[in-house]
């Protein structure tokens, strides 16, 4: 009779063990990425990795300066292009037009996100950079057409995450703020977006880590010439682009230096994740 | 007259929310108990009390005990899962899984190990018709539970609990959704299955108690008034709070 | 100073987004027809059933759609059961407390890790320290530990949207934890599982930067689980990249395209029909 008991704490210990395998993946990353950096950063030192300027593996060179600023340049510029064209669009999609266009609309949009990143950059060399070339002068692949690119990628990401946010606004508050008189536009500007903002900016937010993780659209369209980009039709390269084009035929210390730029990486993420989830939980304490 | 449950001082909380106080009952065996009083008096939390079924509620405590046949059912050895087979329940909603009406019927059966074809089909048969259900079903046991209409499917609810051949049957305002024919249909039922089984009904219709209820307790503010035969709470309760509520003064 | 009428205020923002909406719509669009119009034609039973000659400039791609079959269902195969498990603990074994914020936490770090130090992680551990060397193996567990958060969270949803009165009843009918779990719970939950599911198979679909490290990138048609292969994504980008052939690189791309369409596709007619029945 008391067999199904056993059965029930079996059950039991077994999920619980389960339940810390996303944990223990993340640690167990963190772990071998930190390991395999760590001998370059301990012999060159972090301040001097990411301060110093040149990148020449050949000569035991290894400053990642420039593509630090080429990473926050380029996911800079994604965010200036994706965040109001993607926050409009879901404004738009959620308050301005029948329900019927957004349930048709927004699955289109979702659906698009699942077009591989390898694709975005195709297009960024075909379409994109032949264009800045002839119009805007420079080399075409550049910071430019990367930011371009990146901000095409997570517009279905902050879409939406957005439209999500702003239906989940009650109705009574649109219903309160007309009943005062205020027009659409000025209940969606004073009330609608205040109260999805926490929504909104972890969408953002998730963009972002995307736009700063982004390898190989990156690789394709950023040119990859290691320096600090003076204009934006500079050719960059980012931290990622660096990893996966040196992994392939790096030993030593070099590849020591690419897992160093991992870890430089990874904290960056780390502390967009952390912010997110500061910005979710002070919303909900506020509610 | 034997009892089924006994209940000495006991006490319920939710958080630090009390929810019944110091309850003193006993509930006989094979009559049908009713349970009155307004909202938020604690007779869903009661009901949930005698299956336990508040364990499953966060922040739920309890003090005092709850004793069926004599043994305490909250003490250290007793299984909860075994409890929930001899005390069966049915919900203020009628709530069919969605799965077929057959396999809504032997869900109970299946889980205390029968399993062989004929002994199921005849639980079926049994269990619905006790619930005065088989006629209506009986062509179309394989459709889904959810495409009988509200009062079907409270009487499938029955059905099920019935399959369980439970020692008791606990009700939490059976009929709060249905139309007057399918409460009828219900309280028939009732009155019939009193026979075999003790039946403790919470009810917020308090003619319904006295129509079908052979005593009657009367909660308000989570603790119990006052519990005699219907006959005496309807006629001449001995509490004043009483009498107001059955003639409907306050409630 | 005069003041902007707030019609006009709101007929100016109205106009705006209409734009900003349809400015999206066309470049989501016009990146799909580009390619489908170029790769279209080149597909061919022969393109999809054949071997690549020449390092892919000749020939199929028969390996590389194996390939990219294979390593998604290896990833769902192994991420499935971790991903409900997490799900199902989270959901009905606990109470939120400071346990299950920390396991959430390192879900949500998990998923924003860039895929391109999933793919490092799974040369140092899989591929170099497992021994198991660049292969089908290596990939499949390195896109499962990318994809397991998508997993765990979809299902944490669909499990939480089951309704808490079909539970209620399940154990007044004397059914165990687990029992109503296996019974009632997650086979409610099955339409919002899938879509996490469909929806992990996508990324792992168009994922090109975990794969190269730990996949590899052989041509050969993969004999056992050992073997390494490369996808359509990686096939993909090393045509385009190294310029080896174009024609071929679009008519990779269309089935790739159309791959991941049609199984987001999938999912969002799952979700979609799983959100009207629950309303």
């Amino acid at each position: 009779m008391k067999s199904h008991n056993l059965r029930e704490k079996g059950v039991q210990y077994l999920l619980t063990a389960l339940a810390f395998s996303a944990l223990f993946g993340l640690l167990l990353i963190a772990l071998f990425i930190l390991k395999e950096g760590l001998p370059f950063l301990t012999q060159v030192g972090l301040k001097d990795f990411i301060f110093a300027h040149d990148w020449e593996p050949q000569s035991g060179k290894f400053g990642i300066y420039p593509m630090i600023i080429a990473s926050l340049w380029v996911t800079f510029g994604a965010m200036l292009i994706g965040a109001p064209l993607g926050i409009a669009c879901a404004v738009f999609l959620t308050e301005f037009v029948p329900r019927p266009v957004m349930h048709t609309i927004k699955p289109m949009i979702e659906l698009l996100a699942g077009i591989p990143s390898v694709i975005y950059g195709f297009i960024g060399v075909i379409v994109l950079a032949p264009l800045i070339r002839t119009h805007l002068g420079g080399p075409g692949l550049s910071l430019l057409a990367a930011s371009i690119i990146l901000g095409i990628m997570i517009l279905p990401t902050i879409i939406s995450i957005s439209t999500d946010a702003i239906n989940a606004v009650p109705n009574s508050y649109r219903e309160g703020s007309r009943a005062l008189g205020a027009t659409r536009w000025q209940t969606v500007y004073m009330v609608v977006l205040k109260a999805a903002r926490s929504g909104i900016i972890s969408g953002v937010i998730l963009g972002m880590g995307r736009a700063i993780g982004e390898t190989m659209a990156v690789i394709m369209v950023a040119g990859n010439a290691v320096k600090v980009p003076g204009t934006a039709l500079d050719s960059v390269r980012t931290l990622t682009a660096n990893i996966a084009l040196e992994m392939g035929y790096a030993v030593g210390l070099h590849r020591s230096a690419l897992f160093a730029t991992g870890v430089v990486l990874f904290i960056f993420i780390m502390l967009l994740n952390t912010l997110a989830s500061a910005f979710v939980k002070q919303e909900i304490r506020r509610r | 007259m034997k009892a089924k449950f006994t209940l000495s001082r006991f006490s319920a909380y939710y958080g630090s929310h009390r929810a019944l106080q110091q309850i003193d009952l006993l509930i006989p065996t094979r009559r049908i108990l009713g349970i009155i009083g307004p909202a938020g008096s604690g007779k869903t939390t009661f009901l949930r009390s005698l299956n336990r079924l508040n364990d499953l509620t966060a922040g739920f405590r309890r003090q005092g005990e709850v004793r069926l046949d004599g043994e305490d059912i909250y003490g250290a050895e007793f299984d909860p899962i075994a409890l929930r087979r001899r005390v069966g329940m049915l919900f203020a909603l009628p709530i069919a899984l969605p799965m077929s009406i057959y396999e809504n019927v032997v869900y109970g059966p299946r889980m205390q190990g029968i399993n062989t074809r004929s002994q199921l089909d005849q639980l079926v048969e049994s269990s619905l018709r006790a619930a005065f259900l088989w006629d209506e079903v009986k062509d179309r046991l394989k459709s889904s539970g959810l495409r009988l209409s509200g009062g079907q499917q409270q009487r499938l609810c029955l059905a099920r609990v019935l399959a369980l051949n439970p020692e008791v049957i606990l009700l939490d305002e059976p009929t709060s959704g249905l139309d007057p024919i399918s409460t009828a249909k219900i309280e028939d039922a009732l009155t019939m299955l009193k026979e075999q089984y003790t039946i403790v009904l919470v009810t917020n219709n308090t003619m319904q108690a006295g129509r079908v209820a052979d005593a009657t307790a009367f909660f308000f503010m989570g603790e119990l008034i006052e519990h005699d035969e219907t006959k005496k709470i309807f006629t001449n309760p001995a509490q004043q709070r009483t009498l107001e509520y059955v003639t409907g003064r306050f409630g | 100073m005069m003041r902007i009428p707030a019609k006009v205020n709101q007929a100016a923002a109205a106009t705006v987004m209409a734009l900003a909406t349809l400015l999206t719509l066309a470049v989501l669009i016009f990146i799909v027809v580009f390619i489908l119009e170029k790769g279209l034609p080149i597909l061919s039973r022969t393109f999809l059933f054949s071997v690549p000659r020449d390092m892919g400039k000749a020939g199929g791609i028969f390996p590389t759609i194996l390939a990219t079959i294979i390593l998604p269902l290896l990833a769902i195969a192994l991420a499935l059961p971790l991903g409900v498990g997490t799900a199902i603990y989270l959901t009905e074994y606990t109470r939120e407390s400071r346990l299950t914020r920390i396991i959430r936490f390192g879900n949500d770090c998990l998923a924003g890790i860039p895929s391109i130090i999933f793919g490092l992680f799974g040369f140092l551990f899989f591929v170099t320290l497992l021994e198991m060397g660049w292969s089908l193996l290596s990939g499949g567990l390195t896109l499962a530990l990318m994809i397991l958060p998508t997993i765990i969270r979809t299902s944490e949803e669909a499990i939480k949207s089951v309704p808490t009165s079909y539970r209620e009843v399940s154990f007044s009918l004397g059914a165990t934890r687990w029992r109503t779990i296996q019974r009632v719970v997650l086979p409610n939950a099955l339409p919002g599982i899938l879509t996490g599911v469909m929806l992990g198979i996508g990324r792992s679909i168009g994922e090109t930067a975990a794969l190269i490290f730990t996949a590899g990138s052989s041509l050969r048609l993969p004999q056992s689980l050992f073997d390494s292969s490369r996808t359509m994504s990686v096939h993909f980008y090393i045509l385009a990249r190294e310029g080896l052939s174009t024609e071929n690189a679009y008519g990779t791309a269309a089935v790739l395209i159309l791959s991941v369409l049609s199984v987001n596709a999938v999912a969002y007619y799952l979700m979609h029909r799983y959100m009207k029945k629950n309303a």
